[in-house]
């Protein structure tokens, strides 16, 4: 396979954008990422587009998003199509587009991953966000898509003798970074006390364990080693890997393992070369608390039912051994579901060239991504190296 | 949930039928093509007894479409070694417990299909018996 690289990295801001459509947001993203790649629609060869996308046919009544952001933003007649995989498709269409350019296939493409969750009202779309569980014995029983978390945590609390206020440390750390991040969602700080004191959604998830509804696009252009340029400031793909686990939970042999991160992770590493102890940040998908604690034991950062404890001693907060979700996280800079692994990569890509500001982990040069779908049925996790 | 998709489950909804495994004796709900243990192809209808315990369980305060709140649904740990994800009935999220005995019963599960039909399958339970013997203490 040959190396891949991010040469373009672009974001709108994540909130309620009531004024913009899916054609709008997916559009302003990609022309961001191509400008930023020095490179021009319509003037410059681009091989293919590929959307990350969950929603689009539950709550915007639009598929074949391939053609309609190809239109908007200026790239027809190019080869476009939608990458589904419910929370990790902004991960997924990463994958897709390196993997295009890795097989020698295509030089230069670009993924994108939007999603537009206010353009229904709430109770559809809890019924849309369900529709990644198992329809027929999960979502038909009305499990909604945070009761399943819940039942995640529940467990983990039971088996591990954890409390709510031990989740506190991620979510405190994800607003405190979004705080300092002009594109995310939520600008404020919070606190333990904060976190307790917030109403209970799901018990035991609280609305400060969970991310928020919101829309946004995330793009970035992906080049082979030929198609590379003098102005590029190119951030190397040291690998991406895709895994999956059972659709229901009820399933799993242990439930507390998340067996899709798990293994992508593994895979991962193995093709990268690199180890936890070599990565210098983690992007993680911390929709829910207890989804970032999993993703983090399933990574290897932590034993299993430790990583709580690990949080207590600040190893993943900013300047501790593995700073997490240095831009606010799913949690803080929002999570438009299907677009949030895009996010995470073009982070992830202003980390490694030393461009994010306020936020900049120092010396960041090794990345791990993680994005994940259906609580651990699908995962997408991507080594970055600049 | 449209009628041809209800009609389909109406086993498992209905009676929690699985599978057996002829060739590994291994026992599974929901029905799948293959054995989830080792692979074979050779499954006949199992019912389960319809008793096991809580393993986890959450309260849903914003149903999805078509679902009336607040209700319980929990992970139920079936006698036979299988879980389930269902509804629990009778019963508040306060008095719940990790390892709660309970059994199943058939209920209502979405107050009307898009064509007017009601939607029946298995949610779980108290024990009776406990219940009963909790009453009498």
């Amino acid at each position: 396979m040959k190396d891949v690289f991010i040469i373009g990295a672009a974001q709108t801001p994540v909130g309620e954008h009531w004024g913009l459509g899916l054609r709008e947001l997916g559009a302003t993203a990609i022309r961001a990422a191509l400008a930023d790649a020095g490179l021009e629609a319509g003037t410059d060869r681009i091989d293919a587009l590929f959307v990350g996308n969950m929603l689009g046919g539950a709550v915007n009544g639009q598929e074949n998003l391939g053609a309609l952001l190809a239109d908007a933003a200026g790239l027809l007649p190019i080869e476009a199509w939608k990458v589904e995989a419910a929370c990790a498709s902004g991960g997924a269409a990463v994958r897709a587009a390196a993997l295009a350019v890795a097989s020698g296939a295509q030089d230069v493409a670009v993924a994108v991953g939007i999603e537009k969750m206010t353009d229904t009202v709430s109770d559809r779309l809890a019924a849309g966000l369900a529709s990644a569980s198992d329809g027929d014995f999960e979502a038909s029983h009305g499990l909604s898509f945070t009761a399943l978390s819940a039942l995640l945590m529940r467990r983990y609390m039971h088996e591990t003798g954890a409390s709510r206020e031990d989740f506190a440390p991620f979510a405190v750390n994800a607003h405190a970074s979004a705080a300092k991040n002009a594109n995310a969602m939520f600008r404020e700080p919070i606190s333990v006390e904060d976190f307790l004191r917030s109403p209970l959604v799901a018990a035991p998830i609280g609305i400060l364990d969970a991310a928020p509804v919101c829309d946004g696009a995330a793009a970035v252009v992906l080049c082979s080693r030929e198609a590379l340029a003098a102005h590029h400031r190119p951030i190397r793909i040291a690998a991406s890997a895709a895994a999956t686990d059972t659709i229901g939970l009820a399933g799993r042999g242990d439930l507390l393992t998340l067996g899709a991160a798990r293994s992508s992770a593994e895979k991962a590493f193995a093709a990268s070369g690199f180890g936890p102890k070599d990565i210098h940040f983690f992007e993680a998908h911390d929709a829910f608390t207890i989804i970032t604690a999993l993703s983090l034991e399933a990574c290897g950062f932590a034993p299993r039912g430790e990583a709580l404890k690990r949080a207590a001693h600040g190893c993943f907060a900013v300047g501790g051994c593995v700073p997490l979700s240095t831009c606010g996280g799913l949690k803080g800079r929002g999570h438009p579901v299907g677009a949030s692994g895009t996010y995470q990569i073009v982070e992830a890509t202003a980390q490694l060239r030393g461009a994010a500001g306020a936020n900049q982990v120092p010396g960041a040069r090794v990345a791990l991504t993680q994005s994940i779908g259906g609580h651990g049925s699908i995962a997408v996790t991507h080594v970055l190296e600049g | 949930m449209d009628l041809p998709r209800y009609h389909r489950l109406t086993a498992p909804y209905y009676r929690l039928e699985g599978q057996r495994c002829a060739a590994c004796d291994a026992v599974q709900f929901p029905p799948r093509t293959s054995c989830g243990a080792c692979r074979g192809a050779d499954l006949k209808p199992y019912r389960f007894s319809g008793r096991g315990t809580v393993y986890s369980f959450a309260e849903v305060s914003q149903p999805p479409r078509g679902f009336v709140g607040p209700y319980v649904v929990a992970l139920v740990e079936l006698e036979e070694g299988v879980r389930v994800t269902a509804q629990l009935t009778d019963i508040s999220a306060e008095e719940v417990e990790i390892g709660l005995p309970v059994e199943m019963v058939t209920r209502r599960l979405q107050e009307k299909g898009p064509h007017g039909y009601l939607v029946y399958g298995y949610k779980f339970r108290p024990c009776l018996e406990r219940s009963a013997a909790r009453r009498a203490s």
